[in-house]
């Protein structure tokens, strides 16, 4: 990027999408984002193995810890979504929920400081599970030509309306489902970055002035920078929850016996 | 910039695709050992609690239940004993009264036989009374008599006619 201007201490500056793809650590399977879903999936497992290893009736504090994580999940998200038949999903939404959660707060943890869903590659996965999951849920549930015709057609509607409605109910299921799905994690992390980016690296760029105002001014960029990192934990915990919330909807739909 | 230097554009909606790979991977570790180690053994521990807890409810509830049903049990006994005694101290009174009375009747008769068996007898004294008064009279006079007149009578069946018929002529007047 030839056209970036290089602040003080060779900061890049405007943040840019190049921001997001540091350099491998070596080559490229073992890069800062490789690392973290790495280091992700062994913190998680060993939370909930050390947690949960001799679990009592009266729980401990941690078994206490696991156990709101499961129940908020079963409770609020899988049985509020799918009905009773939800929670036997509950399980599998808990180790989402919580996998996304620990990955998107590593956006705000100090070292880490970027958040893994912010490449598109991760969210494409966590999405397309849901996706494969819904389609095999309605399919093994009504058989696969009920299913769709169940997901297509839109009952009491005048049949010319089906022109038009069953090539959007068909996008809709296909394509608008999973890639928003995954396309909403992923933004929301990236933009999070980058307003993260925008006023630590401009106040730094600020205090590089020579200008006094100028150099004094930067104490609002980060102050800005510190009221956004806030602000991105409650991004990272609702879009976990906006993600496993959505996926208990579409399998709970396909799942459902009428549109 | 070392990424500038790879000479390796990226767009952001593009996946990598060694990610995608690393992605799964990972999270189908991820998911492989808590759904088989750890998530079962939540959802029995939560559905234990369920148990634990609901069963201590209902617990509870029957022994309330217990407790009302003896409170009631104490109560309707109280009520009883409450009657009862209410009814004994009635009947005390009753008999009481009935008791008075009859000492009463009994007292009243008494003194009614008293006063009717002091009656008789002084019925009876006077009787004897005048009828030795009259004996006596009779002597007293039959010895005046023949004093003042100065014979004696030798008849004695005569002369008790005689005072007889003297009192009774006596007792005639006196009644008329």
């Amino acid at each position: 990027m030839s056209g970036r201007l290089v602040a003080a201490e060779g900061l890049p500056w405007p943040p840019s999408v190049e921001d997001f793809y540091l350099p491998d650590v070596a080559g490229p399977w073992v890069t800062k984002f490789s690392l973290m879903i790495w280091l992700a999936v062994g913190l998680l497992i060993i939370f909930f193995m050390a947690t949960y290893r001799n679990p009592k009736l009266v729980p401990s504090k941690g078994q206490w810890m696991a156990e709101s994580v499961y129940g908020l999940v079963r409770d609020n998200i899988a049985r509020e979504q799918m009905g009773k038949d939800g929670i036997r999903f509950a399980p599998y939404f808990t180790v989402l929920f919580s996998f996304i959660v620990v990955t998107n707060l590593f956006g705000i943890v100090p070292g880490l400081q970027i958040s893994p869903n912010s490449h598109i590659a991760f969210p494409i996965v966590l999405a397309l599970i849901t996706f494969v999951m819904y389609l095999y849920v309605g399919a093994r549930k009504h058989g696969l030509g009920r299913y769709l015709k169940q997901s297509l057609i839109i009952p009491g509607v005048p049949w010319p309306m089906h022109i038009l409605l069953i090539p959007i109910e068909f996008l809709q299921v296909f394509a608008v489902r999973p890639v928003t799905l995954a396309v909403r994690l992923f933004a929301n992390m990236f933009a999070g970055h980058l307003i993260l980016l925008v006023f630590t690296i401009g106040g730094f760029v600020l205090l590089a002035s020579d200008n006094i105002f100028i150099q004094a001014s930067s104490i609002f960029a980060f102050i800005m920078a510190i009221m956004m990192a806030f602000f991105e934990v409650l991004v990272a915990l609702l879009q976990a929850y906006v993600f496993v919330t959505l996926s208990a909807n579409y399998i709970g739909s396909s799942l459902a016996t009428e549109h | 910039m070392l990424v500038a230097a790879e000479g390796v554009e990226h767009h952001p909606l593009v996946p990598l695709w060694q990610e995608l790979v690393i992605g799964t991977i990972a999270f189908a570790l991820l998911c492989f050992v808590l759904l088989k180690f750890v998530m079962p053994r939540m959802e029995a521990m939560y559905q234990a609690r369920v148990d634990a807890i609901e069963g201590g409810l209902k617990r509870a509830e029957a022994a309330q239940a217990e407790a009302n049903q003896l409170l009631e049990q104490y109560r309707a006994q109280l009520a009883e004993v409450r009657t009862e005694a209410a009814q004994i101290r009635d009947d005390a009174r009753a008999d009481a009264e009935s008791i008075r009375t009859e000492i009463l009747a009994k007292a009243r008769e008494e003194s009614d036989r008293i006063i009717a068996a002091g009656r008789d007898s002084l019925a009876v004294e006077r009787q004897t009374i005048v009828r030795e008064l009259r004996a006596e009279v009779g002597g007293l006079a039959v010895d005046l008599a023949s004093r003042i007149v100065g014979e004696s009578l030798a008849d004695e069946a005569r002369r008790k006619g005689t005072v007889e018929r003297f009192l009774t002529d006596l007792e005639s007047a006196g009644a008329r």
